[in-house]
Order: structure tokens, then C-alpha cells, then sequence
């Protein structure tokens, strides 16, 4: 798949994660396109992703998990701890999802009410300005 | 009544194994379609859970998940060897609440950002019919679906 493909290229001999992680920076806001499956054993590479993000100085972080194919609630801590790490910093971390199955979790533990969830990317960054 | 007994290393690498034992199984037995979202969750929340506590308890002991399906019902009970988030069934229950396990969220100063309990409060969330069963030794998450049909085989 070609998502795969992309996130892979920085990391040609890692070993085989079902998450690719792609970064690019728009303005003052990171934008984090996350793909496949964040889960007990991924997350943590996630985790470490978004502590360096927030450790070189990207407080205004928007996470794209359009392409997230499966969310725990590892995978909601790690976004919840990385909340807390953004906002120790007057950051932001904004969400984009429009998928129900990804959706629901969200919903069921209440966190709508903690992150800005949007449609888009752009939604996400017009929202920030 | 049909039985599959899958049991696994505490590695975070088989709880994707698990989840798509289960998500199979269910398939099968007639769960439907729109309710296997569900089950694929609950089940890896399940074992996350498992395998979170025998890291911490026992790394040499498996989780063991048992699948059942039959008399028009679909259940998957994993067991773990690991205490329970708390021994007060009080703060058990309230573990389950999911209200309170979200306004927990951003007071406590937990490693991953969620609380103790988190896993079992998505769980309750998710599934209607769940019970937590809890001896000397072990406790018991075991989930109960509904199947529309009976598939012969």
C-alpha cells in the first residue's frame, strides 16, 4: 500500500510496525499523518514520535489518523499524554477524523470534550489561526 | 457449544494476533457485521490489559483467551494472572464509570496519559454484556454478543 511505502522511506530496515508515521510542518503547526493500526504494540513507537516533536519544539501539533485502520485505549493514552505535553507548553494538539469506528472510541470515553477533532487537515489548521 | 482456546505469550506483538483470532471466529459464528468493529476492540482491549498486567506480574505466564460460541451467543473470556485494578469493588465499579474515568483524565499524573481502569471502562463502555469474574489466582473478562444465525459446522 502506498501509505507503507511513504512512511517507510526515512526507515528502510526498521522492522515491520502496522503504523507509519509521516511529519510535515505547515506554518507553526506540525501535522503528524498517522497510518494502520495504534495499538498496545505500536503505540509506543507514536508515543516516542510525539515526545521528540515536543522536545525539538513543535508545540502546535495536529494529528491526521484519517488513515488509522485501529484505535485502543493505549493508543488514547499516548494522544492523551502528548495533550499534556503541548499544553505544559502553551501548545495544541488537534485531532482529524471522520471515521466512526475511530469516531466511537473517542465518544465512548468522553474525549471529544478533551481534543479538537476535525474533518480535515485544513479544517484543522483554519481552525488554528 | 464450540470452544477455541488461544493462549500467548504476554507480548504486546500477539494481542494483534488475538484480536484477528477473535474478529474470525465471531465472523463465523454469525456476529453481525456491524457488531465486529466491536468485538475486534473489546477483544484487544481485553488482552491489552492481559498483557499489561503479566508484564508487570508474570512475564512467564501466557494470557489465555477462550472463545465460545454457541446457544446463539458469541463470547470471548480472556484471563489473566495479574490483580485486579483494585481490590475494593467500590473502586472497581467506579473504574467502569465512564464519566469518572474521564474526568480523571488530565488530573492524575499517569504514564500514558490514562488511568488505571481506563481499558475495562472502554470495555464497559462498548459491551453490553460484560462480566469480571475474580478468584484467588486470576480475573476474568469475559464479553457476550448476540448471533443473528447458527451457522452449521
Amino acid at each position: 500500500m502506498a501509505w507503507q511505502r511513504g512512511a517507510t522511506r526515512n526507515r528502510p530496515l526498521e522492522e515491520r510496525v502496522d503504523l507509519s508515521l509521516s511529519t510535515r510542518s505547515e506554518g507553526d503547526r506540525t501535522v503528524v499523518a498517522v497510518g494502520g493500526e495504534i495499538d498496545v504494540y505500536t503505540a509506543p513507537k507514536l508515543r516516542e514520535h510525539l515526545i521528540d516533536l515536543v522536545s525539538g519544539g513543535a508545540h502546535h501539533i495536529i494529528v491526521d489518523m484519517e488513515r488509522v485502520d485501529f484505535l485502543d485505549s493505549t493508543g488514547l493514552g499516548v494522544l492523551v499524554g502528548a495533550l499534556k505535553r503541548v499544553r505544559s507548553e502553551d501548545g495544541s494538539l488537534d485531532l482529524v477524523c471522520t471515521q466512526d469506528r475511530i469516531l466511537k472510541i473517542f465518544r465512548i470515553t468522553g474525549l471529544t470534550k478533551v481534543f479538537p477533532i476535525h474533518a480535515s487537515v485544513d479544517e484543522a489548521l483554519a481552525a488554528a489561526d | 457449544m464450540a470452544v477455541i482456546e488461544v493462549s500467548f505469550s504476554a507480548l504486546p506483538a500477539h494481542v494483534r494476533t488475538a484480536r484477528l483470532v477473535a474478529l474470525a471466529v465471531a465472523r463465523r459464528a454469525g456476529v453481525p457485521e456491524d457488531t465486529l468493529e466491536e468485538v475486534r476492540l473489546a477483544v484487544g482491549e481485553a488482552c491489552s490489559r492481559a498483557v499489561g498486567l503479566h508484564v508487570a506480574h508474570a512475564p512467564q505466564a501466557p494470557v489465555s483467551m477462550q472463545i465460545l460460541d454457541g446457544n446463539h451467543a458469541f463470547a470471548v473470556e480472556v484471563s489473566d494472572v495479574g490483580p485486579l485494578e483494585d481490590d475494593d469493588p467500590e473502586v472497581m465499579l467506579a473504574a467502569l464509570d465512564l464519566d469518572a474515568v474521564t474526568s480523571a483524565i488530565g488530573t492524575g499524573d499517569y504514564l500514558e496519559g490514562v488511568p488505571p481502569g481506563f481499558g475495562l471502562a472502554v470495555i464497559g463502555g462498548l459491551v453490553e454484556d460484560v462480566e469480571i469474574r475474580r478468584d484467588a489466582s486470576r480475573t476474568c473478562v469475559r464479553m457476550t454478543w448476540p448471533v443473528d444465525q447458527n451457522p452449521v459446522g
